[in-house]
């Protein structure tokens, strides 16, 4: 009776769209990685000449791009931890009162999520700047400072996950939110006649029914932090000395900068491999959790 | 509704008082704690909003005072007098328009997976959600190559097209629609409607939470979008509010009040917009079904 395009015409637009900038892609980098492709060769095709593995050679001896590697295992292993402990912790407490006043509490928290990443870099430069910022100020009256936030390289990674990590908390702590409304009612009870306190409640009923949303939150928290880029961009250019560049960043700086497309899309490659185990490594590892 | 009320129903047995007690107390204290962890969070805007109306001597004054001790909108004035301001807010609504598209095409792909069977479903939405584990940053260099080759560089298309459609949008919509009757679907079809008009008429109507949320979204990253912008558009005619002002910093001498109120214009639109429909936000992510 109805149509048998229908389904197809409905998918179609939306999965083609994902398959052109989603998949299609990789597969691009792949066989770009095997070129030495540049501005010349974006413009003149003929000028392109496959060099077989020679960019993953360079890019394995590249120091710059090691040191981007150590940074963004840096930005993994500060930022993302300190993201789902924050969020799932605020959205606990967010969650303990339906009043208007934890409503607008909640707003406040999502905030720093909806803000551009331009204003977010206006803002923090100036909260960071080392003549007359506020931070620095505020450091002083303790006693405190004054701090090179941006300019110390061995402070502006920490400096620059900081306000990832004030940008990153929102949305994650929403999505809490949203999964704790899908607890039981009765289980809470049950638990509250059993005369546990809350902390325990928490702990032993709470936390195993959110379990779907904390692996959602952590391996998408974990890609998003693989691929840091957005704050070290604004905020430093990767600077100084390389000191905050991210593999993202070092990809963008060699592929846009440099016009190296080749050299660039060895690195994409390498940076998606990396991204895909990571993540296969986890959801396989919560597989055997659930189990036993 | 919250754990503290039903936490509250069994009080009335005396062995439950302590219970009763905590929980008296405890809102109260959490609502201190989330109250200082909240204004610390917000700090940032009020700040920004604070030294954009003053003038620049007192903007870069050590100390800073934190309240500002003469007023002025000269760099708000400033800032649409200067910068291409008109011209880059078109823009930047242009690509928010086009981003609507791609959420039809998202609302049109949900109730597709979610009210069809069809040869192929299966695979076809596992490979959509693939694309969602796909890291954007490491696509950013040869889906450049990719909209080159298509001649889409320094078009408003080629800005809006990478981030067009989401799979965690279409997710969401086949979540949200696997909820609607199949029932009233077949009605309408047997009252002879068709595909389009099931689509718009009945699918879309019933759908208003998860749009609201979409709509929503898709206006605050069309907004706010930064690095396609950057990248596909060399013409300045095709700037972006957020690249405008990203070069902006780069150009004026140090001016915090002036830097300031270019962040206060990217920020407080969006700021509108949410607090109008916040409450859809959360709501459409707990009705999407993501527990």
């Amino acid at each position: 009776m109805r149509p048998r395009a229908t389904p197809y015409v409905l998918v179609g637009p939306a999965t083609l769209l994902l398959l052109a900038f989603g998949v299609l892609p990789i597969l691009v980098a792949g066989a770009v990685s095997l070129t030495d492709l540049d501005a010349a060769g974006l413009g003149d095709v003929s000028r392109v000449r496959g060099v077989g593995l020679a960019n993953y050679a360079e890019l394995f001896g590249d120091a710059a791009f090691w040191q981007a590697m150590r940074n963004t295992a840096f930005y993994v292993v500060v930022g993302v931890p300190s993201v789902v402990v924050i969020s799932l912790v605020i959205a606990l407490l967010l969650n303990r009162s339906q009043s208007r006043f934890f409503r607008f509490l909640r707003s406040l928290y999502f905030l720093p999520a909806i803000t551009g990443i331009v204003a977010i870099a206006l803002v923090w430069g100036y909260l960071y700047n080392t003549q007359f910022g506020l931070v620095n100020y505020l450091l002083s009256l303790v006693g405190l400072g004054p701090v090179p936030w941006l300019s110390s390289p061995g402070l502006v990674k920490v400096s620059v996950a900081l306000v990832a990590i004030w940008r990153g908390t929102g949305l994650n702590t929403v999505i809490f939110l949203a999964a704790l409304q899908g607890v039981p009612k009765e289980y809470l009870e049950a638990a509250a006649l059993d005369g546990a306190s809350r902390l325990r409640t928490t702990w032993s009923v709470v936390l195993p029914l959110l379990r779907f949303a904390i692996l959602f939150v952590t391996v998408t928290t974990v890609i998003a932090w693989l691929q840091f880029f957005d704050e070290a961009f604004v905020l430093t250019k990767g600077g100084p000395l390389g000191a905050s560049t991210s593999i993202s960043l070092f990809l963008f700086q060699q592929g846009f900068a440099g016009a190296r497309f080749g050299y660039a899309s060895a690195g994409s490659v390498v940076l998606f491999v990396v991204i895909a185990v990571i993540t296969v490594l986890q959801l396989r590892g919560r597989r055997s959790d659930v189990e036993y | 509704m919250s754990s503290t009320e039903t936490l509250a129903r069994p009080v009335v047995t005396p062995a439950a008082t302590p219970a009763r007690r905590r929980r008296r107390r405890h809102p109260w204290v959490t609502g201190v704690v989330l109250s200082v962890g909240a204004l610390a969070t917000a700090f940032p805007f009020a700040w920004m909003i604070v030294s954009a109306l003053k003038p620049r001597r007192e903007s870069m004054a050590y100390p800073p005072h934190l309240l500002p001790q003469q007023l002025t909108l000269q760099y708000f004035t400033q800032l649409v007098q200067q910068l291409d301001f008109g011209r880059y807010l078109l823009n930047t609504l242009a690509v928010v328009l086009i981003s609507m598209v791609g959420l039809l095409l998202m609302a049109m792909a949900g109730y597709g997976f979610a009210k069809f069977t069809f040869r192929g479903k299966e695979p076809i939405f596992f490979l959509v959600l693939t694309t969602m584990m796909i890291p954007v940053q490491v696509t950013m260099i040869p889906t450049y190559l990719i909209l080159n080759g298509m001649g889409l560089t320094n078009t408003l298309v080629g800005i809006a097209l990478p981030t067009l459609v989401s799979a965690f949008g279409v997710f969401l919509f086949r979540q949200f629609m696997t909820t609607i009757p199949t029932e009233v679907i077949e009605a309408a079809r047997i009252d002879g409607a068709g595909e389009g008009r099931i689509f718009a008429r009945i699918v879309l109507p019933m759908s208003r939470p998860i749009l609201a949320v979409q709509v929503v979204l898709t206006f605050i990253t069309g907004w706010n979008s930064f690095l396609w912008p950057l990248v596909i558009a060399s013409d300045q005619n095709l700037y972006t509010l957020s690249v405008g002002i990203a070069l902006l910093n780069q150009q004026v001498a140090t001016n915090p009040s002036l830097q300031m109120a270019a962040a206060s214009l990217m920020v407080v639109p969006v700021l509108v917009v949410f607090v109008v429909f916040q409450r859809h936000i959360v709501q459409g992510f707990a009705l999407s079904g993501l527990k």
